[in-house]
């Protein structure tokens, strides 16, 4: 077996060593247990005195909601400024210029959003002001507020029968004192001595060895890289993002940047099952989830490491696989890997250009956006998931004729209403959105915008639609990652992407929420020989049936005119 | 809800502190320690700074050698690749041409010994490495441009390959600028 595969195994097996003592250990943290972290109590009590935050205070679950939006869209307000007069703020040694409203727009609530969608480029379009006091920062919040949430669904399912869910301000400020700074530092120290900037040093020039000048964009990047990744994020700090040799300067790098975006959605599922008590569910849970990983993952390396066909017409050697957008430290099978990972997690940075991918690569990125909950986001992947697990009660209960239960609650109307909205949303954000887009396209191509429409698209055909789907199911799946030869900063799609992904943020988070609080407070029943298990391997089948069938049935039609029409091309 | 709000505020200056004041500073001043003092590891020749060893940097003379087509042309002031789809007419015509360039230049070489890295754009645009087949199949051209045995130039691109991540993870590759410095410096 060669070096290349037996790294992304060794990746994974680490990632998996790495998580599930993290899991046991966050179950214990927000139920308030003793861990050795317990040293940093102090530091959260100065900020609960600095923040006037009582959390003794308990909140049900529309308080939870009500803090939790209150200060989302505080962010919003004040990195919207921020953005828009960076260029006549302080700490900006390039000398950048502010953002257009649009943009700036379509930025804040991308990372308010834990989405990271970028429509700039970080060298030129930001000052090192924002790169740290709005992108960093919201980079740690945004995934605090994800784990916050899930934790608030943990609650739920705890005690019988409850409306207590816990304080929200204590679960969101515990996420990054005793996970996401600590690893932060940890990852930002790795990067920093394997080479990633992390000073404060404005652009460098220097004169080439064929003596060209050259100009290099540096700055305080191995702070940012490490929670881009920690927190399932993934707005770079440069362009190209982990393909920038600045980011991700080795293999080794690569590999610790792999795994820190897979340690804390895994960790959240095992932490769930120790939370509630109920370890087997967990397993079930992560069992789904993994084999679904694999199945996208096994053809993404097979359709990588197969090399371009066209390439192979003009009689070159592809021994090693794909190239084009790839990184010759990190090779086509890491890249295959890490384009699985990111696109199953929510992250959306990338250690390869998704858009020169091959067209059945591109096909299981999107699906996997589409799916979003194998593993998923920073806490959201296991709400998102927790949708699925409602609608598969739902349907095992129709199909055996009993009222459908989930963990010693009834389900009734009101969930099962709440989970079709949510599982409805997204098909309906991603194809009327590309909808939209392809109507602009073929029939106003002239329209006076900063790129106009009938330039959107750097590449035709097929492929060209495949830029407009795949950008706006990034932007559903707060994904981030791009096909980034579409032509996206104008304000088309700053507006477009902007809604899409505030709404495919919000109501992800509320419904679950509200379905765990609404069955929280309703009556336990014991469980009996009736009762519908779900910690079974047929209950796994029937889950993961219903997210294949979900899917399939959305979005087969705008697959087949994107990917899929390109690979059949290529065949002939 | 007041309430929420200024609790809202007070939390976020606090953790601005936190995580955009302290976090980073912390971690600027350890990377003083690190090889480049955490603005980059430069490379040096004749006491001035000719580059950085992570970033790939524009060869095109014969007598050294080359390093992967880019599409920001390796200027570090930004940062992308192509975004070129796989079966894009005008990006396999890109391709072709670049072929034909490498067989133009390095005059004995096969089409089929060419590999995919050679003539395909970086995912970044500053790419430092070429594979090992990159490498070699350039150590004609480059010996005869400079009247060196080929076997010392094999060596040096030997000396300048770094084998996979502890022997074990990941694939090899020649850091081109550090391979060209090695030939200058002959």
């Amino acid at each position: 077996m060669n070096t290349e595969l037996i790294g992304i195994i060794a990746t994974f097996l680490l990632t998996l060593i790495i998580a599930i003592p993290l899991g046991k250990y966050l179950a214990k943290v927000f139920a308030g247990e003793k861990v050795w972290t317990d040293f940093l109590k102090p530091l959260e009590t100065g900020i609960y005195k600095l923040s006037g935050i009582n959390v003794k205070e308990q909140m049900n679950w529309k308080q939870q909601l009500k803090a939790l939006l209150t200060i989302n869209i505080l962010w919003l307000v004040y990195g919207f400024f921020v953005l828009v007069f960076q260029d006549k703020l302080p700490f900006n040694p390039d000398g950048n210029s502010g953002m257009t409203p649009d943009l700036a727009f379509n930025t804040i609530i991308s990372f308010v959003a834990n989405c990271n969608l970028q429509h700039y480029s970080g060298e030129s379009g930001v000052s090192y002001l924002t790169q740290q006091f709005v992108l960093m920062f919201l980079q740690f919040v945004s995934a605090a507020t994800g784990i916050a949430a899930a934790v608030v669904l943990f609650k739920a399912f705890r005690d019988k029968t409850t409306t207590q869910l816990g304080n929200f301000w204590e679960f969101f400020v515990r996420s990054i004192t005793r996970l996401l700074l600590p690893l932060s530092i940890v990852v930002a120290l790795i990067l920093t001595f394997n080479g990633t900037p992390a000073s404060y040093e404005g652009k460098d020039q220097f004169i080439s060895v064929q003596g060209d000048t050259v100009h290099v964009s540096r700055g305080p990047a191995a702070q940012m890289i490490a929670i881009k990744h920690l927190g399932t994020n993934g707005g770079g700090y440069f362009g190209a993002n982990s393909a920038h040799p600045f980011e991700n300067p080795s293999y080794f790098t690569n590999m610790v940047e792999m795994i820190a975006q897979t340690i804390i959605p895994l960790a959240m599922i095992i932490a769930f099952g120790y939370f509630i008590r109920r370890k087997k569910l967990a397993w079930t849970i992560f069992g789904v989830m993994t084999i679904g990983l694999f199945m996208l993952m096994i053809p993404t390396l097979t359709s990588e490491l197969g090399g371009n066909p066209a390439l192979a017409k003009m009689g070159i050697a592809q021994t090693t696989g794909a190239m084009e957008g790839k990184e010759v430290r990190f090779g086509p099978a890491a890249t295959a890997y890490w384009s699985t990972l990111t696109t199953v997690i929510s992250t959306g940075s990338v250690n390869g250009m998704h858009d020169s991918t091959m067209p059945l690569t591109g096909l299981w990125q999107l699906l996997a956006m589409m799916i979003n909950a194998f593993y998923g986001g920073c806490g959201v992947g296991l709400l998102n998931y927790f949708i699925y697990l409602i609608i598969a009660v739902f349907i095992s209960g129709l199909m055996v004729g009993r009222t459908p239960e989930f963990l010693g609650h009834k389900v009734e109307a009101r969930e099962i209403k709440i989970a079709a909205i949510i599982t409805l949303l997204s098909p309906f954000l991603i194809l009327a959105g590309t909808a939209i887009a392809s109507y602009v396209f073929t029939n106003h191509g002239g329209a006076a915008w900063a790129v106009q429409p009938k330039n959107w698209l750097n590449n035709p055909g097929f492929h060209g639609f495949s830029e407009m789907l795949y950008e706006v199911t990034s932007s559903n799946a707060n994904n981030g990652s791009g096909f980034e030869g579409l032509g996206d900063n104008n304000v088309f799609w700053n507006v477009l992407t902007g809604i899409i992904i505030f709404l495919g943020r919000f109501l992800p988070i509320i419904g679950p929420v509200a379905i765990a609080g609404l069955l929280g407070a309703k009556k336990f029943i014991p469980e009996s020989a009736g009762t519908l298990k779900t910690d079974t391997k047929t209950f796994a089948l029937m889950t993961f049936a219903v997210i294949m069938v979900l899917n399939a049935l959305s979005y087969f039609p705008a697959l087949a005119l994107g990917p899929l029409a390109e690979y059949f091309t290529q065949l002939r | 809800m007041k309430n929420y709000i200024i609790q809202s505020i007070r939390l976020t200056l606090v953790l601005i502190v936190l995580l955009c004041i302290l976090y980073p500073i912390g971690i600027a001043l350890a990377g003083k320690l690190s090889k480049g003092n955490g603005g980059g590891e430069k490379i040096t020749k004749n006491g001035k700074v000719v580059g950085y060893a992570l970033l790939g940097q524009s060869f095109t003379k014969p007598e050294y050698f080359w390093g992967r087509p880019s599409a920001v042309a390796y200027n570090a002031a930004g940062s992308a690749g192509s975004n070129k789809g796989p079966s894009n007419p005008d990006y396999l015509k890109d391709v072709s041409n670049r072929i034909d360039t490498l067989l133009k230049y390095n005059p004995g070489l096969k089409k089929s010994e060419i590999p995919a890295d050679m003539v395909t754009a970086s995912g970044s645009g500053l790419d430092p490495n070429i594979s090992e087949q990159g490498a070699k199949i350039q150590i004609e051209r480059v010996a005869k441009a400079r009247k060196l045995d080929e076997k010392k130039v094999k060596e040096l691109v030997a000396m300048n390959t770094l084998k996979p991540f502890l022997g074990l993870f990941g694939p090899s590759s020649v850091n081109v600028l550090k391979l060209n410095l090695a030939l200058d410096s002959l």
